[in-house]
């Protein structure tokens, strides 16, 4: 660690890993509640578990984009923090507020939850990820604009190298995209186009900004790679990403009340939607195969790589697997989605955030370059059995989703809903074994950051 | 990777291609906006029944409808899908009425179960309305069959 002030970037990386936990837990309860329909009804309804599974994952992910954001813009600026404070009192309140709006949510039933922070005032609740109360969303934004202040002022203060100005496109663009929020129209067809451009325009654009920033920053300090090397790649792989993925939205407009061309538009740029990951997938391992030092952090390594891959697997095959309009005819909303979600937001957005986390925590802590040699097997331990885990959990759901398409939609005598959740039981046991080793793979994961710390750092082969 | 082909040059396609394609994007979405009133059944927001749709998009979201069910294909795998839950139950607003009401407040031992939530008439009309408006949206023909 550099620079005094990255010391900021530890609590976001502490509370993200906690609220991972509580995904992770809220997880295994829907899974549950997928086979056995009764369990902890009424007193934890199935919607209600399901939103603390969403909304932590992405709470914790924004906390993990902030403290990486708050570690690598002063190493890249080469300065101090603008105000070190103010990221720490933003914690603060991200925190608290993601606190009593989970506590909200569990506590009260959510009409009573809305009618309490007086969702009437200005109505943007019940809509699928975007469940927080609006006084949680206003939250959200005057935290995201006193960091967005805070890191602009750093870079504009200091150094402005290419992964710094990426990042910080891509956390403008995550403010100004979370505006569309608060648009909620009666027009279903509008109050759906719109939703789309935070939750689309979020995952499968500026996010991806963000993780090629984090990605390129953790691959420079780890291969010692020439700056000028990486950066080329960082903006073709950007580049492509944004012309593929904006028009790419389209792929959610095919059934929603939109206009038919959209079929085309949609199919068209989502299919290209891969290249972006692919391109991801070679430049992380040349990169690592030119490397000019060996970095003692083997673990990091490790998850840098392993986010290339599964970001491709999950977010470019799995998504292209149904993507095309008249595949998506029949597999639209059923469990094939759920299984490109899964894939794909842990091989991007999770691996890439444990990446950094991986690769800062042990400067964080005091340490040169990298934890004890102990301590990364446990971790690396950690990186196998969540990441086997999840491929597992996306081929049974995949089972689940290709049946239920089959029964539901295709067949001679296509079946009820409920009738063919019955059928297909078994693949959802099947992933909810898989979810268990992946809560293992988390205890772990935990695990690592507490065994061997007595023992000397782990040092570089040569 | 070819020498001629230069950091400035990625950077160029990055700034040109994003910005050229977010600028169609815009396009599309305008013509979008304008060929929607003929696709997305406003005229029954439009029309005597609108407000009372409009508390029934209000009481959707209230109670997190989409945190179980899907609309047009959106939302979760739980529970099922509800934009053309009108034409499921043969075009009646009353037979959708009847199933609200008629959940057991307690659920159904070992299956999944929709909460009991005690709607008043009026609240029962708004939703049933509000998934009869749905329903008569022009979704290309999605979904393939009755069953959602």
């Amino acid at each position: 660690m550099k620079y005094q002030s990255q010391s900021v970037a530890k609590l976001y990386f502490i509370a993200a890993i906690a609220l991972f936990a509580a995904q992770i837990l809220f997880g295994l309860i829907i899974g549950l509640q997928y086979v056995m329909g009764d369990f902890l009804f009424p007193e934890i309804p199935f919607n209600v578990a399901r939103m603390v599974h969403t909304n932590a994952l992405i709470v914790w992910l924004l906390m993990a984009f902030m403290g990486a954001a708050y570690y690598l813009v002063p190493e890249e600026a080469e300065t101090e923090l603008f105000a070190p404070w103010l990221a720490t009192l933003m914690f603060w309140i991200f925190l608290v507020a993601a606190a009593l709006t989970v506590a909200g949510y569990l506590l009260v039933p959510y009409a009573t939850l809305a009618e309490l922070t007086m969702n009437k005032l200005l109505p943007t609740m019940g809509r699928e990820f975007l469940e927080q109360p609006t006084i949680t969303k206003l939250g959200i934004v005057i935290v995201a604009l006193a960091f967005l202040f805070n890191i602009g002022m750093t870079i504009l203060k200091g150094r402005k190298t290419v992964v710094n100005l990426v990042l910080l496109l891509g956390l403008v663009g995550l403010a100004v995209f979370f505006l569309f929020a608060f648009y909620n129209p009666t027009n279903v067809v509008m109050d759906k186009f719109f939703w789309w451009w935070t939750v689309h325009l979020w995952v499968e654009g500026v996010w991806e900004l963000i993780l090629g920033a984090i990605l390129a920053f953790v691959l420079i300090k780890t291969t010692g790679v020439d700056r000028e090397v990486i950066e080329k790649w960082l903006y073709i792989i950007i580049a492509m990403t944004l012309i593929t993925g904006i028009i790419g939205t389209g792929h959610h407009y095919f059934w929603i009340g939109t206009p038919e061309y959209w079929q085309w538009w949609g199919s068209i740029f989502s299919a290209m939607e891969p290249i972006p990951f692919f391109m991801m997938t070679v430049f992380a391992f040349n990169m690592v195969n030119k490397r000019r030092r060996e970095h003692p952090n083997k673990a990091a390594i490790l998850w840098a790589l392993g986010t290339a891959v599964m970001a491709f697997l999950g977010a470019g095959v799995w998504g292209f697997l149904h993507t095309l309009s008249p595949v998506n005819y029949y597999t639209h909303g059923t469990q094939i989605t759920a299984a490109h979600g899964h894939m794909a937001f842990y091989g991007a957005y999770v691996m890439i955030s444990l990446t950094m986390i991986s690769y800062a925590m042990p400067l964080l802590r005091g340490r040169n370059a990298a934890n004890p040699a102990k301590s990364q097997v446990v971790e690396m331990w950690s990186f196998w059995l969540m990441t086997v885990s999840i491929v597992f959990i996306t081929l049974f759901l995949t089972g689940a989703g290709i049946l239920q398409s089959y029964l539901q939609r295709m067949g001679e005598n296509p079946q009820s809903f409920m009738a063919v959740q019955d059928q297909i039981a078994l693949f959802y046991w099947l992933r909810e074994i898989a979810g268990v080793v992946f809560l293992i793979g988390l205890l772990l994961y935990i695990a690592s950051f507490f065994v061997g710390q007595n023992e000397p750092e782990a040092a570089a082969a040569d | 990777m070819a020498e001629a082909f230069t950091k400035s040059m990625a950077r160029n396609i990055f700034y040109g291609g994003s910005a050229f394609f977010f600028l169609l994007f815009l396009a599309l979405t305008f013509d979008t906006m304008g060929q929607l009133p003929n696709r997305d059944n406003r005229a029954a927001l439009e029309g005597e029944l609108g407000p009372v749709i409009a508390q029934g998009k209000a009481l959707w979201e209230n109670n997190d409808c989409i945190g179980c069910h899907t609309l047009l294909g959106e939302g979760a795998y739980f529970a099922p899908e509800l934009g053309n839950v009108y034409k499921r139950f043969g075009n009646s607003t009353d037979a959708i009425k009847g199933f609200i009401l008629s959940r057991p407040k307690d659920g159904i031992p070992g299956r999944r179960s929709m909460p009991q939530f005690n709607f008043n008439d009026e609240e029962l009309t708004a939703i049933a309305e509000f998934l009869k408006y749905v329903s008569e949206i022009n979704t290309a023909n999605w979904p393939p069959n009755i069953q959602g």
